[in-house]
């Protein structure tokens, strides 16, 4: 499409260069109205023509049209929040979800259908080595099926704007063997084994179950990212920062100077020590 | 032919022609000192406006600056998260709102007269008006940036992020009232323009010999009828949720924020069209002078333009291809997306025919004309790219489309503005532009310009969202970002080179010709010194009457045509006939006024007391604004003339008061009803749009019944029955009995407006309980708002009748209201017909 578009310029301005060349004879007006006849119209529409039957054959193969309650392999439930991602992998057999946040995993070479949904504002999920992408559109669950035909790790960025933060909104898209991909999902349907560190009483001591839920704790708190296994997460704060002490522990002291207009509270006022207890904790649930 | 020359001419008349051309001069003189302000001349207004409008475009520049400064490198924290957003969304606001549409409002107020031989537009002081809201408008969103409250959810404002109120703040009212505000001035401006071009041409100047700006002017001023009033009724949903939280976009009370998305892109795509067909209109102007031939193709670029105006209406979807709607409707509107390029086509070809078929002198205009051309096709080469649905999941929201439309709208508008001010400045200065700085200026652009937006479609195509105000380092982004940022500080050298080139001072260098390019239209006829338009109007027979009409500029100059003087010392313009452009009537128009500052100010008090919430202010301010309305209307409209008929010129004797059909003002009422009918109609849309996405629409909630809706119908179509017949009953000459018709029309509003309400009240409809009832009481309240206004006009009507001042012959203002009626009526039936009849029908 590029080499077309490109050719098409030079003609264009080719032509465009040719006219202003004051030394030339000036070409009949017939001649110029049969110009404008084919260079403006005749040709373009034929172009135009065959380009839009391409691209009308390519859409159904590339969103397949996928009807509610239809889908018979792994659904994975995708909220976009001001400015992070909740995730809920719904297994076919129709068990207990799987929760998790800003981080999605998927098998390789088969289809996963997105639920795509939103609680605040408009947000756009997008994977951009995997497809196109699809608003999260209050009120309205939409629906996107994709297939990854090779392993690997992509970035998936909120392509709508939502905000203060809207450019720290990404997620993790890690596409992984089928194999691989049921084995790990295994293993997240229980609560991670994280050793009983300190950090977990000072986590439950200070609140911060109120806002997020960790697994097999008293931590239920659904206002906030899920952390039951975030030490297992590549980064922190949607996207942020790559996940190790120092940068959970920046992140649990002051969150608005990494993610301008997030709803966590600055927990400066906690004691260096619990919180480089809690980080370590929470950096330990694999 | 010099102005020396013809000065010296004039210096030889016999003193009695002499007189005459003094007290015209007299008549059209500009006021001096700050009463230069009260000026209501389309040649002072058009200057104004566009200077406003060209420091809003350097304004906007400069936030386009700051956001390059701050993605110049990655994690950079030059601009905090929040002021780069408000960076963004000001932006595209100023360029839009501020500049893209008004400069070109600005223009046509400029040179159409002139081009159309006319001495002034038909309303001066509309014209007027809509300066000075567009300016007090302007200045207020612009100014919020200084306090930290510039709107920040983008310029496309969508809910939930810009009406809730725990997302957004002030910006997001400052930009709802500060823009309706410049919404009602861009409307004004068409109202103005349509019926300028159709009414005031030179005589002889049928409809295929117009100007081709003049036929663009006309499509995109029609355009902006249509397009602007669903963006007014959509600001008009978003700010009852935000000041009062009726939730017509929010899904847990069964609002649905697509629609905002559906309202706001059948405004904006459009608007597109409407900020790129006039610079294709100054290209139909300057192509056809530097080729020195006349156009090839008029029939075939006007039918392109009038293609392109009307497919530009049904492509608002492709804005909302990533939205879920379903595959078909996608397919549809990606069609139609990739059709609007065939027309754009169609008008490029006519430029490079035209230029073929012709000898070309390439000047600084053709330069920026065909740099902007080279840029623009780009553009449309990446629109056809972006039209496709596949292609455009991915593109959408990217740096590509950040790229395709600086590409469009640089190329196919900046460009060929710039083109337009070296062409026309010696109208403005009747000095030219520096050749050296124009070339120098466009280098500096076009090669900034490319070096700053090209890698965007890279960044784009590797994933980079728009938006977004830092990104990470080491994902292919950052090199692209960095070029991208040097592009563009070169590209804003250039724009300062324009800047000072139009502003160092001039006064030591010669004065250029009368008509310097050797144009063959009438706009060259025009001397800056003189505010008067043209010495006498000509009688036009040719597409290129300064080509073809022998000795024409001389034989006006020397006043040889109509309306050479001005006896009465009045400011007087001819009117025609809409498609032979026949003489119609002598038209007296307004001189200098402050009331169009005063109404513009106290209009604008409304908007910023809204704002802020300050109801009582609001509430004065309306009263004054209605007030100085009033008083505009009573001293400076529908005046009755000293003599019925006066001497034109030539023999010719033509009426100087005109009612119904006849009169420019009947045709201005029908122009602003057609855009308020729309307004309406998006109304109506959104409507049916939440009964088609609920199985239940009215969930239960309790309806307005048939009864009360149906009574105020019956009632409404009395009143107009009414109405209609003060109208006749005043042309047979029974007076009173056109006295008893209006009071009786006036109860009848009255009684019809207590049944309109009384429908939703008395079923106790709450409004923020659900978006049923919150919709009905919207289309009530637009109704009954109507209703107030015809029945304010039903009383001036009366009260200009006991005044004397509308007579049997002098009818005009009976004819307006009647008119309005008429759609007064046809509001107030469907308004009652969908609220009372179609529930029950479900």
């Amino acid at each position: 499409m590029a080499i077309a578009g490109g050719f098409i310029w030079l003609t264009v301005i080719g032509l465009l260069a040719h006219a202003t060349r004051h030394e030339r004879t000036p070409i009949d007006e017939r001649v110029a109205s049969r110009l404008i006849f084919w260079g403006g119209a005749a040709i373009p529409s034929l172009l135009l023509f065959l380009l839009l039957g391409y691209a009308l054959w390519l859409m159904p193969g590339l969103r397949p049209f996928a009807r509610a309650g239809e889908a018979n392999g792994l659904r994975i439930e995708v909220t976009g929040e001001q400015f992070w991602w909740r995730v809920a992998y719904h297994p076919a057999d129709g068990g207990v979800p799987i929760l998790s946040a800003n981080e999605i995993r998927l098998p390789v070479g088969e289809r996963v259908e997105f639920l795509l949904k939103s609680t605040d504002v408009i947000h756009s999920f997008w994977i951009p080595a995997l497809g196109g992408k699809m608003d999260m559109i209050p009120g309205r669950v939409n629906r996107l099926s994709l297939l990854a035909t090779k392993p690997g790790t992509y970035r998936g960025p909120c392509a709508e704007y939502c905000g203060t933060s809207h450019a720290l909104m990404t997620f993790t898209a890690v596409a992984m063997q089928p194999a691989a991909f049921r084995e790990w999902l295994a293993v997240r349907a229980n609560p991670s084994p994280g050793a009983s560190l300190p950090g977990r009483d000072i986590f439950l001591r200070n609140g911060c179950g109120a806002c997020h839920r960790v697994a097999g704790t008293q931590a239920e708190g659904g206002v906030g990212p899920d952390l039951s296994h975030m030490g297992s997460r590549g980064t922190i704060g949607a996207g942020v920062l790559t996940t190790d002490d120092e940068a959970v522990r920046s992140f649990i002291a002051h969150p608005h100077l990494i993610k301008p207009g997030s709803k966590m509270p600055d927990f400066n006022m906690l004691p260096q020590q619990d919180i480089a207890e809690i980080a370590s904790w929470l950096k330990g649930l694999e | 032919m010099t102005t020396l020359k013809a000065r010296i001419k004039r210096n030889a008349l016999p003193s009695a022609e002499k007189i005459e051309e003094e007290q015209l001069r007299l008549v059209w003189k500009t006021p001096i000192g700050w009463r230069y302000w009260t000026s209501v001349n389309n040649t002072q207004v058009g200057l104004w406006y566009g200077g406003a409008a060209f420091a809003f475009m350097l304004f906007g520049g400069v936030l386009a600056l700051l956001v390059r400064t701050q993605l110049a490198v990655p994690g950079n924290n030059f601009l905090s998260a929040d002021f780069y957003n408000q960076a963004f969304t000001l932006h595209g606001t100023v360029m839009m709102f501020l500049f893209a549409v008004p400069i070109f409002e600005a223009v046509a107020i400029f040179l159409l007269p002139p081009m159309l031989g006319a001495r002034e537009l038909p309303f001066p002081r509309l014209g007027a008006f809509g300066f000075w809201s567009f300016l007090i408008g302007g200045v207020f969103v612009c100014g919020s940036i200084f306090f930290d409250a510039a709107p920040s959810s983008g310029w496309f404002m969508y809910p939930p992020l810009a009406t809730d109120k725990a997302y957004s703040g002030i910006g997001a009212d400052i930009w709802l009232l500060g823009l309706s505000f410049i919404e009602v001035a861009s409307i004004a401006a068409a109202v103005e323009l349509i019926v300028g071009i159709m009414k005031c041409r030179a005589p002889g100047m049928r409809i295929n010999l117009m100007p081709l700006f003049a036929w663009y002017l006309l499509i995109v001023a029609g355009m902006i009828l249509f397009a602007f009033p669903p963006l007014i009724a959509g600001d008009i949903l978003f700010e009852m949720q935000r000041m009062f939280d009726w939730p017509f976009f929010d899904p847990t009370r069964g609002g649905d924020p697509l629609l905002w998305q559906h309202l706001f892109w059948i405004f904006g795509h459009p608007e597109v069209y409407i900020i790129f067909l006039p610079a294709i209109a100054l290209m139909a102007m300057i192509v056809p002078t530097f080729s020195q031939r006349p156009i090839v193709g008029y029939s075939w670029i006007v039918l392109a333009a009038v293609g392109t105006g009307f497919l530009s209406f049904g492509l608002w979807v492709h804005h909302m291809f990533a939205t879920g709607l379903p595959q078909i409707s996608l397919a549809f509107f990606s069609a139609a997306s990739e059709a609007v390029a065939i027309p754009t086509g169609v008008q490029i070809f006519v430029f490079i025919a035209t230029m073929l078929a012709g000898r070309v002198i390439f000047s600084v205009p053709m330069l920026f004309g065909a740099g902007g051309l080279a840029i623009f096709v780009i553009g449309g080469l990446t629109g056809v790219m972006v039209a496709l649905v596949p292609f455009d999941w991915q593109a959408h929201d990217t740096y590509f489309i950040v790229a395709h439309l600086h590409y469009v709208l640089i190329g196919g508008m900046l460009f060929p503005l710039v083109a337009g001010v070296y062409y026309y400045y010696p109208l403005i200065n009747a000095r030219m532009l520096s050749p050296r700085l124009g070339r120098t200026a466009f280098w500096l652009m076009f090669a900034g310009f490319n070096v700053a937006f090209f890698p965007m479609h890279l960044s784009g195509l590797r994933g980079m969202p728009r938006r977004v105000f830092t990104y990470p380092e080491g994902i292919g982004w950052d090199w692209l970002n960095l070029i991208s940022t040097i592009g563009a500080y070169v590209f804003a050298a250039g724009v300062l080179v324009v800047v000072f080139d139009v502003v160092r001072p001039k006064h030591r260098e010669p004065r250029s010709e009368q008509n310097p390019w050797k144009a063959g239209t009438l706009e060259w006829l025009n001397e800056p010194e003189e505010n008067w338009g043209v010495r006498s109007i000509p009688i036009i027979e040719s597409r290129y009457p300064l080509w073809d009409q022998a000795d024409l500029m001389q034989k006006v100059n020397e006043g040889a045509y109509y309306l050479r003087s001005a006896k009465e010392n009045r400011r007087e313009t001819l009117i025609t006939s809409v498609l032979d452009a026949h003489p119609l009537q002598c038209q007296r128009v307004a001189t200098s006024t402050t009331i169009t500052i005063i109404s513009a100010a106290l209009l604008g008090g409304v908007f910023v007391a809204l704002t802020f919430e300050l109801w009582i202010l609001a509430l004065l301010s309306g009263i004054g604004t209605l007030s100085a309305v009033l008083w505009w209307l009573w001293t400076g409209t529908g005046e009755t003339p000293e003599k019925k008929t006066k001497d034109v010129g030539l023999g010719l004797r033509l009426p100087l008061y005109a009612s119904g059909p006849d009169s420019v003002g009947w045709w201005a009422m029908f122009i602003t009803m057609v855009g308020d009918g729309t307004a309406f109609a998006s109304l109506i849309f959104g409507y049916f749009f939440y009964w088609t996405i609920h199985p239940d629409f009215t969930l239960g909630q309790p309806g307005p019944g048939m009864r009360w809706p149906m009574i105020a119908l019956s009632l409404f179509v009395a009143a107009w029955a009414a109405m209609l017949g003060a109208r006749r009953l005043n042309a047979s000459g029974w007076i009173d009995g056109a006295r008893l018709a209006l009071v009786a029309a006036f109860l009848l509003t009255l009684a019809a407006s207590a049944a309109g309400f009384a429908g939703p009240w008395q079923h106790d409809m709450q409004p923020t309980a659900h978006v049923y009832p919150a919709i009905v009481w919207i289309l009530v309240i637009w109704a009954l708002a109507h209703a107030a206004v015809g029945s304010v006009m039903q009383l001036y009507c009366l009260a200009r009748s006991l005044a004397g001042r509308l007579t049997r012959e002098h009818d005009m203002e009976l004819h307006n209201v009647a008119l309005y009626w008429h759609f007064m009526a046809i509001t107030a039936v469907i308004t009652f017909a969908v609220i009372g009849l179609f529930p029950e029908a479900m």
